[in-house]
């Protein structure tokens, strides 16, 4: 079994900020991770349904326009409609205090918010996929 | 040497340069050293300890010049801030035209000269408040704007034939400004007495910014009526802003954040000729927007630089005759990207040596950014804060009295000098592979842009960029509060009550026939768009019924992203 780590980094709805997000996919590829990137504009549905085909790991969105709120419901209720629990959903970007608390509430694993170093993120995500295991 | 400088000659200088790195900078050395073996810019350009006349002994006399004139690298005008300061235009939008207009009310009280309007994605992307894509998006990070009353809303009580307004907005531009011409119409304004800007600069989006609906090709097309309407119909009225700010935004480096905005404006210059327009016609009007970060003297040669290739490529390439064809002139906005969240009120002084860069580079129009920004849009403290700091520069520091106080400067000369050779590098290399479009359509460009911003990622990782706060005097600040700016959560039920209300109450014939016109006008290549769109708006047209019809003849973009 290969122990690459699959990653779908996603943009929703209509920000256009890409970035961290690039920054993050290279980033991520440069360590040896699998990464899918959708493009810019994507819908919930997309990038759930585009998750689960690739069967990735972890699901990354970044929001730079202040959406998060309306966003990861939505992402977190089409998770469980297509029957996966073991997914590892990540936000990005910039984001206030109380919505970090929250997101992590609903189910977000990290917030990984502007000037995180690179090398942080990398371990952040391959910590995450340790502590959950094998499939 | 116990000449005056006027009879120094160079090879002395470089002579005595020669001999004090010998002798006092290496004995200073042996006992102390340097930082660093070599210092960058933080756009990567090497500089020395030093700099002497013999650095700009070969620069054209008339290369720096005297402000006003040809090639403006000085400045613009004669006289600059000693005749008026630059405008001070802080930007601002969230929720709906009410809430927004009573911010723009606030910063007018407090001394602001200019408006700038910061739109809500839906409206930035063509989709009316009520479409399934701008949920959750409406008036959070700007203001919603549907239809004319929306329009008549956010300006209210405002004087246009007095106050500049700028709309920031792109690829529905058109229909904004459509909006903005049916209001002064209304109330009777004189349209060549309105002054303004609409950014409308839509290759940097497809670059940077991303804020794009229809292919290139439709989409610069609209540019082109947006700029040959303007200049015919609305004399002091700026119809682009062509911008570096959004391209250094997305990560680019200050010289490509000039050269790709250079590559920009020859594009649309171009278009616009094509229409049989002589370029004297209408490049006065052409306006510009950059970024001023936070490499102090990097920063004022880029404007100096910028200045002198505009004036170069208006004159030599495109025959330009009238010197206000070849000055530059460009609002400025601090460095959105160089703000943090940790120990977020030292944002005030990355802010205020921004600021003070764009006066000593000469810029016509500031916008300084708040402290709050890496949370959320800036609350009215913040912006008050950061418009004070402006006033701060023009009242009390005593900079506004000399005309570009820097030039002569050997360093600064000399960086000049270096920018202005590299901007024409790269304008070159775009030429050579096929121009802008076709180097957008292959991200070319955002590959640059997208390996700057990683290796800036690397060097604040690595600590050679350093960030307070972020790599450097790091602080446990898990009890910081901080009062961001709060989002209504009646916004979207206000505006889209208003949004159907005018629906409701409109001639829907009157509005299907224009928009049936409105695809025959886009068909015709040499139609204007600017009419028809105008009627529309009068007629309680939306936003998004105008986008949706030309999306059926024109359809979308999407981008091949490359990282």
């Amino acid at each position: 079994m290969s122990t690459q780590i699959r990653v779908l980094l996603a943009k929703v709805g209509l920000d256009g900020h890409d970035r961290g997000v690039k920054v993050v996919a290279r980033t991520l590829r440069d360590a040896g991770m699998d990464v899918v990137y959708s493009g810019l504009h994507r819908t919930p549905e997309e990038v759930v349904t585009a998750a689960v085909q690739e069967d990735v790991d972890i699901l990354g969105v970044s929001l730079l326009s202040g959406v998060q709120m309306t966003v990861f419901p939505k992402i977190f209720a089409l998770l469980k409609e297509h029957k996966v629990e073991d997914m590892i959903v990540v936000a990005g970007g910039v984001m206030p205090d109380e919505d970090v608390i929250e997101l992590k509430r609903m189910g977000v694993a990290e917030v990984l918010l502007q000037d995180t170093p690179p090398q942080h993120i990398i371990d952040t995500l391959t910590g995450l996929v340790k502590a959950r295991g094998d499939r | 040497m116990s000449d005056t400088l006027s009879h120094a000659r160079t090879d002395e200088i470089a002579q005595a340069v020669e001999d004090w790195e010998r002798t006092e900078v290496a004995e200073f050395i042996a006992r102390a050293p340097e930082r660093k073996e070599q210092f960058y810019t933080l756009g990567d350009f090497p500089v020395k300890r030093t700099y002497t006349a013999a650095d700009i002994a070969d620069t054209p006399l008339e290369d720096i010049g005297l402000p006003g004139k040809y090639p403006f690298t000085r400045g613009p005008y004669p006289t600059m801030y000693r005749g008026r300061n630059w405008t001070m235009r802080q930007i601002a939008g969230f929720g709906t035209g009410e809430d927004t207009n009573k911010r723009f009310k606030f910063l007018i009280e407090q001394g602001q000269t200019g408006i700038s309007t910061d739109f809500d994605m839906p409206t930035l992307m063509g989709y009316d408040s009520d479409h399934p894509m701008s949920d959750g998006e409406v008036g959070r990070e700007g203001v919603a704007i549907d239809t004319l009353a929306d329009m008549r809303a956010l300006l209210d009580g405002i004087d246009l034939e007095k106050i500049s307004v700028s709309l920031t907005i792109n690829p529905t531009a058109w229909i904004l400004l459509a909006m903005y011409i049916a209001l002064c119409e209304e109330r009777g304004y004189d349209l060549n007495k309105v002054s303004g800007t609409v950014q409308a600069d839509i290759l940097k989006e497809y670059m940077a910014q991303k804020e794009y609906i229809f292919p290139i090709a439709p989409s610069v097309r609209i540019v082109r009526d947006i700029i040959s309407h303007s200049t015919r119909t609305m004399k002091r009225y700026n119809p682009i802003n062509i911008s570096g700010y959004h391209i250094s935004e997305a990560g680019s480096s200050p010289l490509h954040e000039a050269a790709f905005t250079l590559a920009n404006l020859i594009v649309y210059v171009e278009e616009v000729l094509k229409t049989g327009v002589e370029v004297d016609d209408f490049a006065p009007r052409l306006a510009f927007f950059f970024v001023c970060q936070a490499d102090f003297f990097e920063e004022i040669a880029k404007f100096r630089a910028l200045r002198r290739c505009y004036a170069k490529i208006m004159k030599e390439r495109f025959g330009a005759k009238k010197p206000e064809s070849m000055r530059l002139r460009f609002h400025c906005q601090t460095a959105a990207a160089s703000l943090t969240k940790p120990q977020y009120m030292v944002n005030v002084m990355r802010t205020t040596t921004q600021a003070l860069a764009a006066v000593l580079g000469g810029a016509q129009s500031l916008h300084t950014n708040g402290y709050d920004e890496a949370f959320a849009i800036p609350t009215e403290h913040a912006m008050q804060l950061a418009l004070r700091t402006q006033q701060v520069i023009a009242d009390e520091t005593g900079v506004t009295q000399v005309v570009d106080p820097l030039g002569g400067s050997y360093f600064v000369e000399s960086l000049t000098n270096d920018y202005e050779k590299k901007i024409f590098e790269i304008l070159d290399e775009v030429e050579e592979r096929g121009g802008a479009i076709k180097l957008i359509e292959e991200g070319w460009f955002q590959k640059h842009i997208a390996d700057f911003a990683y290796e800036t990622a690397l060097r604040k990782q690595s600590g050679e960029k350093p960030v307070i706060g972020v790599n450097r005097y790091v602080m446990d600040e898990s009890h910081v509060k901080i009062e961001v700016h709060p989002y209504d959560e009646t916004t979207a039920k206000r505006q889209i009550d208003r949004t159907r209300s005018v629906r409701a109450g409109r001639d829907e014939a009157r509005v299907q026939a224009l928009l049936d016109e409105l695809v025959a006008v886009a068909r015709d290549e040499s139609a204007n768009v600017m009419p028809v769109t105008i009627q529309l708006v009068k007629e309680g047209a939306t936003m998004g019924d105008i986008v949706e019809k030309l999306k059926t003849i024109w359809g979308v973009y999407r981008e091949t992203p490359v990282f």
